[in-house]
């Protein structure tokens, strides 16, 4: 999720007042607002949609969509200057195999667009770059640059520059162990024996992307007038994309755009190309899949309103070369709901009748929840995870565990009894006497299931202070009601006092216990009082009852 | 007697009417001693007696002197001077290493001991050696200090000036005597009192007080009258047993979805990331499926659907269904086996899809609740499980005002009256739409959920073909929070009994 931070006075100047329609506006444009103060404009971006992250680029979706500017903005590109090439060696192949690359002219930098280009490049970095393992982003001063450039991979050691933010030259390998940029994306370029760089004619280092450009030749500066981009990575098509987002926002910032030949062993391309994407739509489906009855005309200026343009005759659409979202159809189909106004948009629902059913299993847990809550339990609703703690006072082994959870619930339950013997000793200052259950799904390692992990629903019953007969009464009611038979046998079990425990079987098999809680288990949890508890498996039984 | 007089004394219960001659004793303690009724009890007809206005209690604190350990002891076995006395009216003198044994004290109770009389002047200590100096019958009368300890408990306000010195000598001394703190409850006759307290209470003797089943029997309550109810009097609270306040919001939401015709889907709450993610067209770099948001389970790995499903899936992630042009990368199988606690409960959509593909009649109306989790940290406002709804609809003229149709109505008999409709992104469908509810409390758009139409590379590879799949899923949270009022996500799962006790039914 990306917010982006806009200053309210260059927003209002182009889009108009923030007053509360214009909230409406942009919520319904589908970047919901976050805040507002004087200062700033704080909006949601969401990641099918990085071309709206520079304001710039918000601006030249939002105004459309307020019809101030509709339709597909045009951009010139310029054609390639002499030198104006990047040679790609083959050995970038195994660790970061393109690029794409452009030349902006003429931009006026100053403090506030210096710290906007960055905050641009961030944003995509982080969002659609994953974290630039997808895309990293390179800006570098053209003045400082010896043009063509050689994109390519070089053994660490071999590679040596002063990186930004740094004051001493450092290798390849050094830069990841000891920059602290290094450090932080060093996982990108681990393991591979070359890293990539971009260098220039005059054999000077501009970067190794994706971590970190040469402080020589990759910074801008308020002296800068000249700019050369490159993005690289994995996927030519994303990269060429992100490119064009790139190139318009700095030529919305009033530069140049201009082409780069880019030599690839095989292939060549110019970067960037600006040129529309066509998708032929039909307006049938369209209006079927949005409920509506629009027409070439309508369908023609609502598109307009999100940057496209649309000609009526073969029913094409001309996507900017700068939206990346944009797969198939229906990604069109809901611009044009957006266009039209989900507000605008009438509920309604059709009148065909079918009929609800409830899962069976479902219902027969509700009507035991039912016969408990009638004797006066209450019912309460645990967490599925558990801690160590709550293990060890329970005298259960840790069983099957979660990754890197960020609290100290990582173990997935193997029974409701630490769940259930946790919220009573949290609760020794209620009134008594206490009577909870709970139903609810336990894990167990089975490697059968599709997930490897067989989960079953377990109904526990605890009653404190209370014994055994009680609760024998109770279960055998419970038994009654759902007209099953119930077999209890004499059972040893630790944690549970001999003599007063017993194994509940049902069709002779086992599938729970009921027995008074040892004291000595009952001091692990602070348990003042004596506590009987039963736990079965609802499984056999649900399955047997919804046959029945 | 007036009327109204009348009816009070026939409303008085047997201890009020118990306790009423002794009301002039004033204090609940001397009230319970003269009528013979326990201080329980006499309390509660107090109570009652104050509802009516008959009398005003007053609550007050008082200072009571008391023994505490040691003084228990000694009230028994004798202060430790009376033993020391005792031995000497014996002996007239004793060496000071011989009293211990022959007294049975601690080495600190024969210095007080000795202290003691030495002040009071009744024996004289000569080198090692104390000899008595006090008379027998001197020896024989029980000083202060003894008639204090024999008369205790007493109030300290009530003490005489030489009870007052022997409480001042034994206050010093270790754990003889304490000053507890009671609370004293008075009771004053009102006016009102006043005149009841005139009237003959013994013909009340013959109200009926319980109806028993052998009044009935033999009539023996012809003539009588019942003893009034105080009707109004306030009573300690009782409760009843009850569903758990989610489950008693999940099980109404539930009946809104079978009332509307949809069925219900159940699942496990462990999934494969097959179903989770990728059978949802979502990139397997895509960073809802980091370790930081979802629970991946350790040591384990899933089994994967057969390989017809399998191939479509990844033929939709790298490079698309029909007109579609995918995510264009590398789809791997090892992601999808991966096994996490599932994150909506969208992959139960999924799954009906896949189910689905094989019959002839592909369409229907579905949902489930239930719930989810993420990988989270613990506090007001963030918690790792949470429950979700979720809700398809398979239908060839399925459309997005149909979606809306559907979600306008849950929410509307959820209890969100004003709801809007804004623009959302999911991987998994297009359009998709974000609903929120208008928080007049807070004067702004609260976030209740997503919902859209499946994309057509979610739907083709499970069905088979492409048709519309409206579906959403909404967090419920959100929704029971606001019905009773909680603030801190922490409270849904605290179980805390007494507040489970006392929560309102869900009442929908």
């Amino acid at each position: 999720m990306a917010i982006v931070k806009f200053p309210r006075k260059q927003f209002e100047k182009v889009a108009g007042k923030i007053d509360e329609k214009m909230q409406e506006r942009i919520a319904l444009f589908g970047t919901p607002l976050e805040s507002l103060n004087q200062e700033e404009i704080e909006i949601e971006i969401f990641p099918n949609r990085p071309d709206l992250l520079s304001l710039q680029g918000y601006l030249r979706s939002f105004l459309a969509f307020l019809g101030k500017k509709t339709g597909l903005k045009e951009y010139k590109v310029n054609k390639p200057e002499k030198n104006y090439e990047v040679k790609i060696d083959k050995s970038v192949k195994d660790v970061r195999p393109f690029t794409a690359c452009a030349i902006i002219n003429e931009i006026n930098f100053n403090d506030e667009n210096i710290k906007e280009v960055i905050d641009i490049q961030e944003k995509i970095h982080s969002t659609f770059g994953r974290n630039r393992k997808k895309i990293a982003i390179g800006i570098y001063p053209l003045e400082k640059i010896s043009l063509p450039i050689r994109y390519e991979a070089r053994k660490p050691s071999d590679i040596k520059f002063i990186p930004l933010e740094s004051n001493r030259e450092m290798t390849g390998n050094q830069i990841l162990k000891q920059h602290p940029t290094g450090r932080n994306y060093g996982y990108l370029l681990k393991g591979k024996p070359k890293y990539p760089v971009f260098a220039d004619s005059a054999g000077e280092i501009l970067s190794m992307p994706p971590i970190i450009n040469s402080e020589k030749t990759g910074k801008i500066t308020e002296k800068t007038k000249d700019v050369f981009i490159e993005c690289s990575g994995f996927n030519l098509e994303v990269l060429k994309k992100t490119l064009n987002i790139l190139v318009t926002t700095f030529a919305d910032m009033g530069g140049k755009i201009y082409q780069m030949n880019l030599k690839y062993k095989n292939k060549k391309e110019i970067t960037p190309n600006l040129e529309p994407e066509k998708m032929k739509i039909n307006l049938e489906n369209i209006n079927k899949l949005l409920g509506l009855d629009l027409n070439g005309k309508q369908v023609k200026k609502l598109l307009e309103k999100m940057g496209y343009n649309y000609s009526l005759g073969d029913n094409e659409v001309q996507i900017p070369a700068w939206r990346t979202d944009i797969l198939h159809e229906v990604d069109i189909a809901e611009d044009i709901a957006i266009a039209y106004g989900y507000d605008k948009l009438i509920p309604e629902i059709p009148q065909i009748a079918t009929i609800g059913e409830e899962d069976k299993k479902e219902k027969i847990k509700r009507k035991i929840s039912e016969i408990l809550t009638g004797l006066k339990f209450l019912e309460i609703s645990t967490y599925h995870l558990l801690t160590k703690q709550d293990m060890k006072k329970t005298n259960i082994k840790p069983g099957i565990q979660v990754e890197d959870s960020k609290t100290d619930y990582k173990i997935l339950r193997p029974s409701l009894f630490p769940s259930i013997s946790k919220i009573l000793s949290e609760n020794i200052d209620a009134e008594y006497p206490q009577k909870v259950f709970e139903i609810g799904e336990i894990f167990e390692p089975n490697e059968k299931e599709e997930t490897g992990i067989k989960e079953k629903t377990k109904l526990g019953i605890a009653i404190t202070p209370g014994n055994f007969t009680e609760l024998r009464q109770i279960l055998e009611y419970l038994a009654r009601m759902l007209s099953i038979k119930l077999e209890i046998k004499e059972e040893q079990k630790k944690g549970f006092i001999e003599g007063r425990t017993g194994k509940i079987s049902y069709k002779g098999e086992e599938i729970g216990i009921i027995g008074e809680i040892h004291p000595s288990l009952l001091k692990n949890w602070h348990l003042k009082m004596p506590l009987v508890y039963l736990e079965i498996e609802l499984e056999k039984i649900l399955e047997s009852l919804v046959c029945s | 007697m007036e009327k109204e007089i009348e009816r009070l004394i026939e409303s008085l219960n047997p201890d009020e009417r118990a306790i009423f001659p002794h009301l002039k004793e004033k204090t609940l303690d001397k009230i319970s001693k003269s009528s013979g009724l326990d201080k329980i009890k006499t309390l509660r007809a107090l109570q009652f007696l104050n509802n009516k206005h008959i009398v005003k209690l007053k609550a007050s604190e008082k200072k009571i002197v008391d023994l505490a350990d040691n003084g228990v002891v000694y009230l028994r076995s004798g202060l430790p001077e009376r033993r020391l006395l005792d031995m000497l009216s014996k002996q007239k003198s004793a060496d000071i290493k011989d009293i211990r044994k022959a007294c049975k004290l601690s080495e600190n109770e024969v210095k007080a001991a000795i202290g003691v009389l030495k002040k009071k002047t009744m024996i004289q200590l000569q080198k090692e050696k104390i000899i008595l100096k006090a008379s027998i019958s001197e020896i024989r009368k029980k000083n202060l200090e003894e008639q204090l300890i024999e008369a205790l408990p007493l109030p300290l306000g009530d003490l005489k000036p030489e009870q007052k010195l022997a409480f001042e000598n034994l206050k010093s001394r270790k754990n003889i005597i304490q000053v507890k703190r009671k609370k004293q409850i008075t009771a004053r006759l009102t006016e009102l009192g006043k005149k009841v307290m005139q009237e003959d209470l013994t013909k009340l003797k013959d109200m009926i007080e319980t109806l028993t089943p052998e009044m009935i029997k033999t009539g023996s309550w012809k003539g009588k009258k019942f003893r009034r109810y105080d009707i109004k009097s306030p009573l300690p609270e009782i409760s009843g047993g009850k569903r758990h306040f989610v489950n008693q919001a999940v099980e109404y939401a539930k009946k809104i979805w079978l009332e509307m015709g949809f069925k219900e889907m159940t699942s496990t709450l462990c999934q494969t990331s097959f179903w989770n993610f990728d059978a949802l067209f979502t990139a397997q770099d895509h960073p809802v499926r980091e370790l930081q948001d979802t629970f991946y389970i350790k040591d384990v790995k899933g089994k994967l659907p057969d390989k017809n499903i399998l191939k479509e899936v990844k033929k939709a992630h790298e490079s698309g269904v029909k007109e579609s042009k995918g995510w264009q990368y590398e789809w791997r199988e090892d992601e999808a086996k991966k096994v996490i606690l599932r994150t909506h409960t969208t992959c139960l959509s999924a799954k009906t899809l896949a189910r689905l593909k094989e019959n002839k009649d592909k369409q229907g109306k579905f949902f489930a609740i239930g719930k989810c989790f993420r990988n989270e940290t613990l506090d007001w406002s963030h918690g790792f499980e949470f429950n979700q709804t979720e809700g398809i609809v398979i239908d060839r003229e399925a459309n997005f005002r149909h979606l809306l149709g559907y979600l306008h109505e849950f929410f509307k008999k959820m209890g969100f009256e004003k709801i809007r409709f804004a623009p959302a992104y999911f991987p998994y469908t297009e359009p998709s739409v974000e609903i929120s509810c208008w928080n007049e409390e807070k004067k702004l758009w609260l976030e209740l959920g997503g919902a859209g139409i499946f994309r057509p590379e979610v739907v083709v590879p499970l069905l088979g073909e492409y048709i519309p799949v409206l579906a959403w899923g909404p967090g419920f949270d959100r929704m029971i929070m606001n019905y009773y009022q909680i603030k801190d996500l922490r409270e849904m799962y605290k179980n805390n009994l007494t507040q489970l006790r006392k929560i309102k039914l869900w009442l929908k």
